[in-house]
């Protein structure tokens, strides 16, 4: 999620000028390896790039950002902030209705954007309205009235307040506040007792995305964004452990920003999952039998992992500068017909370029977490192919000739090792129907 | 040559089913074992079967410490294996070799071919894929290419699995010995789309082998009447398929490399008109049916109206799998190759019972195929009546 994010937020953006990732999550895949560093190869940055994760409240990206902001302004580079969640609940729990999975993305830079910082507050107070522990899988939570009244009602009003005061700003000219909470018509409240207009609320998402947790500031702040106009005043908060405040005014740039898929366009895209067991099976919450098929133990070998990682995480293939026949993955000699070239391929990233179809069927026999399993031969625009998973299939299913654009997913789970393999697979081009 | 009756063997080992297959051939060449210089082994999955190296087989036959070398290429294992037999005793190494396949599948507690690693990159950035998924991808890339309607292809490929089944119900060695109909085979559950249930071959245990000498040492054992291995032809994926442009994923390029080449050294100039017979690795009816158009049998875009025409059917112009195929005697990796080569054997001889072809077959080609379309290797192997 948090790659995809990231792709959407820099689509038509030179990647070159990116000097360091800040990923923050409370549900970071791994506890240690650096996860921002995986979204960094992902997305084929320099190996000269910085690489933070942050974690441990559910206001970690708002305080991502705001760190981001500071170490932009003390010369750190083009930041690429992303959040990202996956906010797993109990079967059976309340979070189960409110919560839900996302991530989002900005760039923050000293350039002209599409928004501003004006400025920020933060406070740091020890209210523990839930917490998990290392090593848990669930939240564990107290009582939802003492939360609102307490948590929201004095710590984040007063913190709003005070950063309105620090900055100088009328809360009556705020005209989009977010604020990310699982807990319904929060907002309105918050917005209330700070004196910020009750229109200003900006839409939560509550129905149909749920509280993605640590992303969820800045989901809707990306999906603020989508809409607004120049010169507004936009206020960020994010709650967990204390408060952050963020305000950005708008610029004239948004008007000709560049118009990536968005929180609205993934919205609309969506594929609902109406079936209650088969919720529980993708999220990983009820113990399935796989059959011998899923018995395939792939054992990570990390060397391998290290020497190929450009291909594994970046999907960078290699065009061949004596023949330029394109391939993926690159190897010693060239796959060409017209001349036995050796070494004679640079890189050449294909996780961005269109494909199709050359190849496909559907399988219901090998292991798959949503049979059946779709596979096929896809070719590159511009020469390339590989033998890829196909998902998100919808019901208008596959032919030959179908576009595709390549996904960044989870590929295998190690379950004996605890490792996630991530690769790249297609999916139908239709989901970037709505991009401009 | 030998062969063990295949199917699903609960009883027997890998090793009784070698010594069923061997002691066949061991009479079949009239010889002594220890007249055998040299063996190949061909085998695939060695950690549920007999396990690593030579030295199983050279135990469970009792052979007199000869070289025994362990041959894995796919699905091809056993083609291999008769190869490296047969270029032993072309070489001049040694008098008389065996080559040998096997394979236990039945001891995998699978439906299906188990499911293995193809390696370490191959893990992190390939697709773990089943084997029908694989070669079911020929038919959306096929009918995309010649505009063939759905329904009419599946019925072609029902017409693969028809024909095997008819055939391999009057071989007494063949593990699935019932005829089906096309509604059954056309009404099949999905495995991999389009090839259902009844398109894809079956999963079992089976042995098989030859023993070859040269044409002289064979007289003067008192053979009379002699097949000669008239062409042996192997090609290998070199990653074009899978990672080059230009190949469509409706035929098997290796096969049309290979089969160029075995023709030209068997002297075979219209493959359609001299071959008597054919066994090909229909691993799934799809596989059979493009694969007639790969060995030159049938012209580019012709393999649908051919079967559907019975033109290799066993009372048909060339009559393929005979014996019912990989689709009637299941798939036991190693052995299959020396299977296919051990139906032309006895055709030619006219030693087939109640399958056998009526106008005395001369030349007999085996093709095997490893991997899957777009990574494989394909063997050819022709046999014939000496001096044809």
């Amino acid at each position: 999620m948090a790659v995809e994010a990231a792709r959407d937020c820099l689509a038509g953006r030179d990647r070159a000028a990116i000097a360091r990732v800040v990923l923050a999550s409370t549900s970071h895949p791994f506890a240690d390896r650096q996860n921002s560093t995986i979204v960094k190869e992902a997305l084929f940055l320099s190996d000269a790039t910085a690489a933070l994760d942050v974690s441990g409240s559910k206001r970690s990206a708002t305080s991502a950002l705001i760190d981001t902001f500071h170490a932009v302004a003390g010369g750190a580079g083009d930041t690429l902030c992303v959040a990202a969640e996956r906010n797993v609940a109990k079967p059976g729990s309340e979070g189960e209705y409110n919560s839900g999975h996302g991530a989002a993305s900005v760039v923050v830079s000293k350039g002209d954007g599409c928004a501003k910082l004006i400025g920020t507050h933060s406070v740091s107070i020890d209210l523990v309205d839930h917490f998990r522990k290392e090593g848990e899988t669930f939240d564990y939570n107290w009582e939802a009235r003492w939360v609102r009244e307490e948590g929201y009602g004095k710590i984040v009003v007063s913190t709003i307040i005070a950063a309105l005061q620090k900055l100088g700003v009328d809360a009556r000219k705020i005209d989009h506040f977010v604020l990310g909470s699982s807990m319904p018509k929060i907002s309105e409240y918050v917005a209330q007792g700070s004196g910020i207009r009750p229109e200003a609320v900006a839409d939560t998402l509550g129905g149909v995305l749920g509280d993605a947790g640590a992303a969820q500031p800045l989901i809707l702040l990306s999906h603020v964004l989508e809409r607004a106009t120049p010169g507004q005043l936009i206020m960020v908060v994010g709650f967990g452990g204390g408060c952050d405040v963020i305000l950005l005014e708008t610029t004239a740039a948004i008007v000709g920003a560049a118009k990536a898929r968005g929180i609205g366009g993934y919205l609309e895209d969506r594929a609902p999952v109406d079936n209650y067991v088969k919720y529980l099976a993708f999220s990983g919450l009820i113990d399935l039998d796989k059959g011998m098929r899923a018995e395939l133990d792939q054992k990570p070998i990390l060397t391998a992992q290290y020497r190929e990682r450009k291909s594994v995480l970046g999907l960078v293939g290699g065009k061949c500068t004596q023949t330029g026949a394109v391939q993926f993955p690159k190897s010693p000699v060239s796959i060409s017909r017209e001349a036995r070239a050796i070494h004679t391929q640079e890189d050449y990233p294909l996780a961005e370029l269109p494909a199709k179809i050359v190849t496909f069927t559907s399988d219901y026999l090998m292991f798959s977490p949503s049979p059946p399993a779709y596979y096929g031969n896809i070719e590159f625009e511009g020469g390339g192919r590989m033998l890829a998973e196909i998902v998100d299939v919808g019901e208008e299913g596959l032919d030959i000739g179908t576009q595709l654009r390549m996904v960044f997913r989870i590929k295998a789970i190690d379950d004996r090792r605890g490792f996630s393999q991530y690769f790249w697979k297609a999916a139908p081009e239709r989901r970037l129907s709505n991009r401009a | 040559m030998g062969c063990a009756k295949f199917g699903e063997r609960w009883s027997a080992g890998a090793d009784d089913l070698a010594v069923e297959a061997f002691e066949e051939a061991l009479a079949d060449a009239n010889i002594d074992v220890s007249e055998i210089g040299a063996a190949w082994l061909g085998v695939a999955f060695d950690t549920v079967n007999i396990g690593p190296s030579g030295i199983p087989l050279a135990m469970a036959l009792r052979l007199p410490n000869i070289p025994v070398t362990k041959v894995e290429n796919y699905c091809a294992s056993g083609s291999e294996a008769f190869r490296g037999a047969v270029y032993a005793v072309a070489s001049g190494a040694v008098d008389i070799a065996l080559a040998f396949g096997v394979e236990k599948l039945k001891d995998t507690g699978y439906g299906g071919l188990p499911v293995r690693t193809r390696g370490t990159n191959w893990d992190m950035m390939g697709v773990v894929g089943s084997a029908p998924g694989h070669f079911a991808q020929l038919a959306s890339a096929y009918r995309a290419k010649y505009g063939i309607e759905k329904d009419l292809f599946k019925r072609a490929i029902a017409h693969v699995s028809v024909k095997s089944h008819d055939n391999g119900a009057k071989n007494p060695k063949a593990h699935l010995r019932k005829r089906v109909t096309m509604d059954q085979v056309i009404n099949a559950p999905y495995i991999a789309e389009p090839l259902g249930l009844f398109d894809c071959c079956g999963v079992s245990d089976g042995a098989a082998c030859a023993i070859v000498t040269t044409p002289e040492i064979a007289r003067a054992l008192g053979k009379r009447e002699l097949v000669t291995v008239k062409a042996l032809a192997v090609s290998t994926s070199n990653g074009w398929e899978l990672q080059g442009s230009g190949w469509d994923g409706s035929y098997f390029h290796t096969t049309r490399v290979a089969a160029k080449a075995a023709y030209q050294e068997a002297g075979i100039t219209n493959p359609r008109e001299q071959l008597s017979l054919m066994e090909v690795h229909d691993c799934f009816s799809v596989t059979e049916l493009v694969t007639m158009e790969d060995l030159g049998v049938s012209e580019n875009g012709g393999a649908v109206k051919d079967v559907l025409d019975g033109i290799f059917d066993a009372d048909g112009k060339i009559p393929c799998q005979i014996d019912g195929g990989l689709k009637c005697f299941g798939h036991p990796i190693g052995a299959s190759g020396l299977r296919m080569i051990y139906e032309n054997y006895l055709q030619i001889l006219g030693r087939a019972g109640e399958r056998q072809r009526p106008d005395e077959p001369v030349y007999g080609l085996s093709h095997n195929l490893g991997g899957m379309p777009n990574q494989n290797v394909s063997a050819v192997v022709i046999v014939g009546r000496e001096g044809a």
